[in-house]
């Protein structure tokens, strides 16, 4: 996973609530058994006419946007299903950061797990963000996860949170599974614990 | 322990199956089921041979094909579409490189994953129990901690059978009284959805309770905690019983004898405590509840069958309004219309919400004596192969195929647009599953979510019926 440290780039505005995982990947294009390949599908329902061609009023086919490497969105962004495509996909189409109020749990999780980074803050703030985002060339936004902070264009800093452990991992590009693997004799014990407690679960 | 802090379902499950904490309160949660399907795990299974990593626990892991599978007749001829056969392929080569126990596609136990493990009697009150996707919500109902998860997830609980977890919130949603003429577990879920939104569960473990839920029978419960995602939830959970105690004594894979007499004596255990805390309550009054049916394309916009499309003029902000205009649009409707003249294509019965044997039966009930409208296509496709043969053997697939319905192989089918059965672009159904999102069920697609009597009753009308219109004709 790559390391997350300071993102400064084009952030696109998408004033819309809910936008749920079959609109930022739509369900027939979860085939592939590979991570990548995803982002020319980013939201294809709205890139895409239904002769294929790109529809040039979805923002993401638009200059500056098609650089984008942040969104801003609006509530309960990731909705529906727990599917990881749509962070795969936000990734490969440069998408690194997602902005917005709230986001639904399970999309939530899987972003900082393929390190794409989403930052709550308050609708008020992501309107003015947005309103940024729609500066077009000069839509550029930093986001300094060290500092924990968002530069507007104009230089104003917003604060963030982030859960610290999420932070670190981020920070230094780590991955669960090594982690988790340290505690191995943790796991161990629990497992011949829970063998002669519960000896059903173990096909005893 | 005397003197504990009183304690819900959720705590206790959660509680027993914490292997260590980390600094943070996160925890190293103990799975003690993984299911996988041939969507979510290639990347996984790519991952750990990438790291050279094994997988960790193959008895506690179980593997099915039930996403892009056909479900008619070509299923014994092989997969034709190029990029299903594929991940099924690779499903199958993945399980035999690592161990993993595979459901054959042409085994009598093949079926939606949702439907099977608890059917055969894997899924068990107290567990932990995870699968790539969201609707394992489902094996709540079961009394278990079940919750979907993403694929770099899925390759965690893989190498180490664990999973890092912070602690959800406690969320109670209690239906109480008699379920009215017509109603079924899915009018309830859609209702609580009506109420909650779809956001309403966020952060929340929902533990379904009161006098209706103790009421429903398995696969009732089943329906409701599948779509507790739907609201938002993290998961859903129903507090195992003696209808749960009984229905796992009847699966061919649940513990027996003294294993069983022994798990049931934890099992008694987890019901929550009196006096337990939960952060949200909503209850819900059975009695107002009618049969319901979406008519936009989110599981919130939901109304009783007697309603009519709102008008969007009418929401109280302009981002709502708009919203609700791109619904009014895309399902291409009037504001005002009865949704009871709303005529359909296609009728779908199946998916992991409504495809046990139960659903089959409802349906059955409804077309028994009665014929699919001029111009409808109506599809049943059974949870599993389990519930087709019990199906077969009750007489259901005659009933239905006499009154016109197409009968089918077990599979996800029409659920969503994965596979040979989508919707074509305008395309109105009415559909048990669980997902009305704009394309969900094929591009261009309107989806309207209703139970499964609701399903066979609009088929039989060719329009949205109202169930109660439609009595069994004869016993079934
Ligand atoms: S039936 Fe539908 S919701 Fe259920 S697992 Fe299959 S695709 Fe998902």
């Amino acid at each position: 996973m790559e390391a997350f440290t300071t993102l400064t780039g084009i952030a696109a505005p998408l004033p819309k609530a809910n936008v749920d995982t079959d609109q930022i990947i739509p369900a027939r294009f979860l085939k592939s058994i590979s991570r990548t390949g995803f982002g020319k599908n980013l939201f294809a329902n709205f890139r895409y006419k239904e002769d294929g061609s790109e529809n040039p009023d979805f923002v993401l086919n638009q200059e500056p946007y098609r650089k984008a490497e942040i969104l801003i969105a609006f509530e309960n962004f990731g909705c529906g299903s727990s599917r990881e495509h749509a962070p795969w996909a936000l990734l490969d189409f440069g998408i690194r950061c997602v902005i917005a109020p709230d986001f639904a749990d399970i999309f939530h999780n899987n972003s900082f797990k393929n390190g794409v980074l989403p930052v709550k803050l308050p609708r008020e703030v992501c309107e003015q963000l947005m309103e940024d985002a729609r500066m077009g060339g000069n839509a550029r936004l930093t986001v300094d996860l060290e500092r924990q902070v968002v530069v507007r264009p104009s230089g104003e800093e917003i604060p963030f949170q982030i859960d610290p452990l999420r932070r670190h991992l981020l920070l230094n590009g780590l991955d669960d599974i090594g982690q988790t693997l340290q505690h191995a004799p943790a796991i161990d014990s629990y497992e011949a614990r829970q063998k002669a407690a519960q000896p059903w679960l173990h096909g005893g | 322990m005397s003197g504990q802090k009183p304690r819900t379902l959720f705590d206790k499950i959660w509680d027993a199956h914490v292997v260590d904490t980390l600094p943070d309160g996160t925890a190293l949660l103990y799975i003690d089921l993984h299911l996988t399907h041939e969507v979510t795990t290639p990347q996984a299974f790519d991952g750990l041979r990438q790291a050279g990593r094994k997988l960790r626990r193959p008895d506690l892991t179980l593997g099915v094909i039930d996403h892009n599978i056909a479900t008619d007749a070509s299923r014994y001829t092989g997969i034709v579409d190029p990029e299903s056969r594929l991940q099924v392929e690779t499903l199958e080569r993945n399980a035999a490189e690592f161990g993993m126990p595979l459901i054959p596609l042409l085994d009598d136990r093949q079926g939606i994953v949702h439907v099977i493990g608890p059917e055969l009697g894997r899924s068990l009150p107290g567990m932990t129990i995870v699968c790539g996707d969201s609707h394992t919500s489902t094996h709540g109902a079961m009394g278990a901690l079940a919750f979907g998860i993403g694929t770099s997830e899925v390759e965690h609980v893989l190498a180490t059978q664990t999973l890092l977890q912070k602690p959800a919130k406690n969320m109670k949603v209690e239906v109480t009284g008699t379920l009215p003429f017509g109603c079924s577990g899915k009018d309830i879920t859609l209702a609580i959805i009506g109420r909650i939104g779809t956001a309403g569960g966020t952060g929340h473990v929902i533990e379904y309770c009161g006098d209706t839920i103790r009421a429903l029978d398995m696969a009732g419960r089943m329906t409701v905690s599948n779509m507790a995602i739907e609201g938002g939830a993290r998961a859903g959970l129903i507090a195992p019983d003696q209808t749960t105690f009984d229905y796992i004594a009847r699966t061919p894979n649940g513990p027996k004898g003294e294993a069983l007499a022994r798990a049931m004596e934890w099992w008694k255990t987890l019901p929550t405590d009196a006096g337990a805390q939960f952060d949200k309550v909503v209850t819900l009054n059975a009695h107002e509840i009618a049969p319901q049916v979406t008519w936009g394309t989110s599981p919130e916009d939901v109304l009783p069958i007697t309603g009519v499309v709102p008008n969007p003029e009418e929401a109280a902000d302009e981002a709502r309004r708009a919203q609700l205009r791109r619904m009014v649009e895309y399902m291409g409707l009037t504001p005002g219309q009865k949704l009871q003249d709303l005529k359909i294509d296609v009728a779908f019965i199946g998916s992991c919400t409504n495809s046990r044997i139960e659903d089959i039966r409802a349906a059955a009930a409804i077309a028994r004596g009665r014929r699919v409208a001029d111009g409808v296509r109506a599809l049943v496709v059974p949870g599993s192969g389990l519930v087709k043969k019990q199906a077969e053997a009750e007489g259901l697939d005659r009933i239905l195929t006499e009154a016109g319905f197409e009968w089918r192989e077990a599979g996800c089918s029409m659920c969503l647009g994965m596979n040979p059965d989508k919707l074509t672009p305008g395309q109105r159904s009415a559909s048990t599953s669980n997902r009305n999102f704009e394309g969900r069920q094929g591009p261009g697609g309107r989806t309207h979510l209703l139970s499964p009597a609701m399903a066979a009753a609009a088929a039989i009308a060719g329009h949205l019926a109202d169930v109660r219109d439609y009595q069994p004709k004869g016993s079934v």
